[in-house]
Order: C-alpha cells, then sequence, then structure tokens
C-alpha cells in the first residue's frame, strides 16, 4: 500500500494517532461481531445458566424455516424492485437536467434534498399519504377502482414499501448520474450528431455504454441501502406486516434478537448478514476501483 | 444543446417537472396537515391546502409535546438530535484525520494490520451485529447517555479513506520543506496539513452530520429515558400513538421539525453536500 516517498522517522506518534480509531473499532465493531459469530454456534437454554456448542444447528433450523426462507425471497424481491425504480427514474431525471441549461441548478436543489431525511420520516411521510382511512392516495385509488389496503394485502404492502424506500434514494442516484453525464465528452455526442444520429440514438449507442462504471457502482450500492438502510421506512410503515409479507431480513434480526430474545437464531442472521455485506463491498471495491476510465 | 427541437425541450421540462412533484408531495402534504386543527381530519380526507394553525401547532409541539405519547417537549429532542449530529461529524472527522495521517506519513510495523482493521468498519453496519454491540455498550454502563448515543458510532472507514486519498495528492515537497526547516510531525500536520484539507473537512462535515442526525435504529436500541431520546426516534413514538388518537396535526409539526434541520443544511450547503458525497463514496 501506498505512502509518503520520505516519511517522518517518529517510532511511538504513528500508534497514539491510531489509537482513538482502532480502540472505537475493536471495542464497538471487531468485539461485538466476533461475539455475534461465537453465539451463532451456540444454543442458550431459556434461564440463560447454560450455553452448549451447537456447530452449525442455529445456522441449519434457520435455512429450514420457512419464515426465514420467505424473508430471503422478500429481501431479494424488495432489493432488485428499489434499486430498479430508483435508478431508472434517477437516470431519467439526470439526462433531463443535463439537458436543461439556464434552470439545472434549480432542478437540482429541488430534487436532491431527499437525501437528508431520515429514512423512519420518509416511512412516516408515505405512511400518513397512504394510511387506509384519512390517506389521500388510498382516496384517488378508490376512484380508480382499486381498494387499497396494505394493512391486509401482503403485495400491496410491498409496492407501497418499495416506492418509499426508492423515494428516498431518487435525490443519491440522481447525483451520481448527473456526475456521470458530465464526464461524457461532448465531442462524441457531436460527432454522432453530425452522422445524423438523433437524441434517442445517441443516448443508447453512446452516453448509456459510458455511463456504465457508474450504473454498475450504482447498483451495488443501492442493493445495500435497500437491505441495510431500509429499516427505518419498515418499522414506521408495515413492520414487517401483514403476515410477514415485507420482514426484509434485516428487519427480521431485529425482531427475533431484540424483541424475541432468541439470540442463537438472531446471531446466525447476523452472520448471514455480514457475509452478505462483505460480498457486496468486496464486488465494490473490486471494480469500483476502475471506475469511469474512459 | 446540439440541435434545437421544440418538443424535446417541453418534454424535459415535463419529466423535470413531474419529478420534483413526484419528489415533493410526501413532504407538502406533512407540512399541510401540520397546519391545521386536530379537528379538520375527522372529516375523512386529508386536506390539501394550508390552514390557520401553524404557529399554534409548532409552538406546542416545540414547548410542550405530547406527554401522553412519551414525547417530551421537541425543543429537548431537537438539542438532543443536534448534540449527537455534530459530536459525531467532528468526532469521526478527528479520529479519521488523525489515523489517516499515521497511515501515509509514517513507516511503521503493522501499518497494514491498523489499516484492515479500519477498513472492516465498511463491512459491519450496526443493522447487522445490534445485539451484541448493544450488550458491550450496556456493560459499559453507557445506555441513556451521549457518549453511548455518540461513541459506538465514530469509527469512520469512508472518512479516513478520504483523507488517505487527500494525503497522498499532497506534494512530497512540501513535506520536505518543512522538515528541512526543522518542523516536527505535528507541527507539519498542524500548520500545512490541516490548512489544505480545510474544503474537504467541511465537506465531510455536512454529509456526516447528515449521517448523525438521521440514525434511528440505534438511538431507539440505547436510550429508554426520554431526556435522551433524538427527534428522528421520538417522532416514530408519536406516530405510533397517533393512528388511536387523531393528532396528526401535532405528528407532522414533528415531522416538519425533524426534517428541517438537515435538509436546509443540504440546500444551503449544496457545493460542499454534493462534494462530499461523490468524493466519500469513491
Amino acid at each position: 500500500m501506498q505512502a509518503k516517498r520520505t516519511t517522518f522517522p517518529n517510532k511511538f506518534l504513528p500508534y497514539w494517532l491510531l489509537v482513538p480509531q482502532l480502540a472505537v473499532t475493536l471495542i464497538f465493531f471487531i468485539w461485538p461481531a466476533v461475539q455475534a459469530l461465537k453465539s451463532s454456534f451456540e444454543r442458550e437454554d431459556p434461564f440463560g445458566f447454560k450455553t452448549t456448542f451447537v456447530w452449525f444447528e442455529n445456522y441449519r433450523r434457520l435455512l429450514i424455516d420457512p419464515m426465514y426462507v420467505g424473508s430471503l425471497g422478500k429481501t431479494a424481491v424488495f432489493a432488485f424492485s428499489v434499486t430498479a425504480l430508483s435508478m431508472s427514474l434517477s437516470l431519467i431525471l439526470a439526462v433531463a437536467v443535463n439537458r436543461v441549461l439556464r434552470s439545472n441548478r434549480a432542478y437540482t436543489t429541488l430534487l436532491v434534498w431527499p437525501y437528508a431525511v431520515a429514512p423512519v420520516v420518509v416511512g412516516i411521510l408515505w405512511w400518513f399519504m397512504f394510511n387506509p382511512t384519512i390517506g389521500i392516495a388510498p382516496y384517488l385509488l378508490r376512484g380508480m377502482g382499486i381498494d387499497w389496503n396494505h394493512r391486509v394485502d401482503g403485495n400491496q404492502a410491498m409496492i407501497f414499501v418499495v416506492m418509499a424506500a426508492s423515494w428516498k434514494q431518487i435525490s443519491y442516484n440522481f447525483l451520481f448520474f448527473v456526475a456521470g453525464l458530465q464526464s461524457v465528452p461532448q465531442s462524441q455526442i457531436e460527432a454522432a450528431a453530425i452522422d445524423g444520429a438523433g437524441p434517442f440514438k445517441r443516448f443508447w449507442t453512446i452516453v448509456f455504454p459510458l455511463l456504465a462504471p457508474t450504473t454498475f457502482f450504482l447498483l451495488i450500492v443501492n442493493i445495500n441501502y435497500a437491505m441495510f438502510d431500509t429499516f427505518g421506512i419498515i418499522d414506521a410503515t408495515t413492520q414487517g406486516g401483514p403476515a410477514q409479507a415485507t420482514n426484509i431480513l434485516v428487519y427480521k434480526v431485529y425482531t427475533d434478537g431484540f424483541l424475541g430474545l432468541n439470540i442463537g437464531s438472531s446471531s446466525a442472521q447476523s452472520v448471514i448478514l455480514m457475509i452478505i455485506v462483505i460480498a457486496l463491498t468486496a464486488i465494490q471495491f473490486r471494480y469500483v476501483e476502475r471506475r469511469i476510465q474512459y | 444543446m446540439i440541435e434545437n427541437r421544440p418538443v424535446l425541450a417541453f418534454l424535459t421540462h415535463l419529466v423535470l417537472i413531474v419529478g420534483v412533484v413526484i419528489v415533493v408531495f410526501p413532504v407538502y402534504l406533512a407540512f399541510v396537515a401540520s397546519t391545521h386543527g386536530s379537528g379538520d381530519f375527522m372529516r375523512g380526507l386529508v386536506p390539501l391546502l394550508p390552514g390557520p394553525h401553524l404557529i399554534e401547532n409548532y409552538s406546542f409541539m416545540l414547548n410542550e409535546g405530547i406527554s401522553s405519547a412519551g414525547a417530551p417537549p421537541l425543543w429537548i429532542m431537537l438539542l438532543n438530535s443536534l448534540v449527537m449530529a455534530i459530536s459525531i461529524a467532528v468526532g469521526k472527522i478527528i479520529i479519521s484525520i488523525l489515523s489517516a495521517y499515521a497511515i501515509v506519513f509514517f513507516r511503521f510495523p503493522f501499518r497494514m494490520v491498523a489499516f484492515w482493521i479500519i477498513f472492516i468498519t465498511l463491512m459491519l453496519p450496526v443493522e447487522v451485529r445490534i445485539i451484541p454491540t448493544f450488550k458491550v455498550v450496556a456493560d459499559l454502563g453507557m445506555l441513556n447517555s451521549y457518549p453511548g448515543l455518540i461513541i459506538p458510532l465514530i469509527a469512520s472507514a469512508t472518512a479516513t479513506f478520504l483523507f488517505r486519498q487527500f494525503f497522498l495528492t499532497v506534494p512530497d515537497e512540501l513535506m520536505e520543506a518543512a522538515r528541512v526547516d526543522g518542523a516536527g510531525a505535528m507541527k507539519f500536520f498542524r500548520d500545512i496539513l490541516l490548512p489544505l484539507s480545510r474544503t474537504n473537512i467541511a465537506a465531510l462535515f455536512v454529509i456526516l452530520f447528515i449521517y448523525g442526525w438521521v440514525q434511528y435504529l440505534w438511538p431507539l436500541l440505547v436510550t429508554t429515558d426520554s431526556r435522551y431520546y433524538t427527534i428522528v426516534m421520538g417522532i416514530k413514538r408519536l406516530a405510533a400513538t397517533a393512528d388511536s388518537e387523531p393528532q396528526w396535526n401535532f405528528v407532522m409539526a414533528a415531522v416538519m421539525l425533524a426534517m428541517l434541520p438537515p435538509v436546509l443544511v443540504v440546500i444551503f450547503m449544496q457545493r460542499l453536500f454534493v462534494k462530499g458525497l461523490v468524493e466519500t463514496e469513491k
């Protein structure tokens, strides 16, 4: 790994500089992770007197538990839908802003602020809008002949949380797409225009391929977001219901472990989540280093 | 623009306006709800135009709160959020800039080990290690305290990487010149490196302030005493009771207040915000 050509000769100073960061990391990150790993192999008796080492029993039980497997499936559907919906909306908006000359700053400002809204607040906003008794959205949908009640209908609940989670992520994707679009060389677009390519052809044959690194990066970030940062949205809207329809993995870890106090199973779930994060981070770092090389 | 196509220009603006409406509408609805009296929600549909109770609702929530819902006056929660967000941002910046300095400007045994330990924090968000982390904090007696809210969140790999990246671009000659002039390691850091990092620090502060403000799960776990509630977790408790007794106007006033500070930061420091966001994620 890189360091400076010349460095300071101090022997102990660098350790002192690193102490605060390493202390926090070891105490609040690595030690708990090791604990989770350890208790994922153990079972505690109901009174907490005795723990026995049970090898992969907790994992085996999880993977044959239809509730957990169902939750895995829901998480996949949720993450995929949020990523697709939010990225496509953002791309359309970014392309539009990139075409506008005078008012693009105003539009950008109006589009980016949801980044600063807490996920749980996003949840409350959407919960209010879709409230089956007084919400405006169910009222309008009823006018169109759709009976909306996400407290009863699992599919509607899933659509509902997907919309809320995508709404929050639009601003983030938008900013990165705008940055990506600005790095597309104008000369290539002009050359294509001279050759007679219209705006749509230019987009699909030149701009979109050149955006591939940004798109790939955002793909990973969005999956990560949908899987881990949406806890607040789920908690404020459906709380995993109705009948587990929106119980994504990160919410299930919390309910099983913190409310259900099933430590062994919850730890095993934590470890599985860690493996997912590690895989996503590895992919991100493997490919992001080579981002935007055109 | 390469060619002039009025239809396409019109479409472009139409797309953007629809986009802005989608983004703004949920918040507009909340704002409207926060300006009405409690009785206005009895008719069965949310009003769509602002009502006359704006100041009344907000000052009620700020000064009194709804104690039956376990919510203290909002100004306490806003203050807690402010303390938490600023401390997290400042704490993360301080410990990250120090460790990046150590990693870039010194050669010492276990340098790679230190780097990897910091890197691992990227892979362990709070959400995946909830219970053991809670247990550590409980064992250290940090439940219901500011340190408990703040310290477990201040390790930061992304900030460390950002500073490392920036330090690597600082010309070697600068440091050599400083050493020739007899400056020690800390003097070089204080008088040369810190002033050079000013914009990076500011951009990072904006991002980290937002990060600290929007924390939800962590305050939810470590605070049971309403004196330490942050606004973001406090409004969830408010909202949970709103369905049984219709106090939508008060809940939405709280929602608006919880949103306002970080949103204002984004709007007024947009340049720094964009810089911070794009650079921390690289």
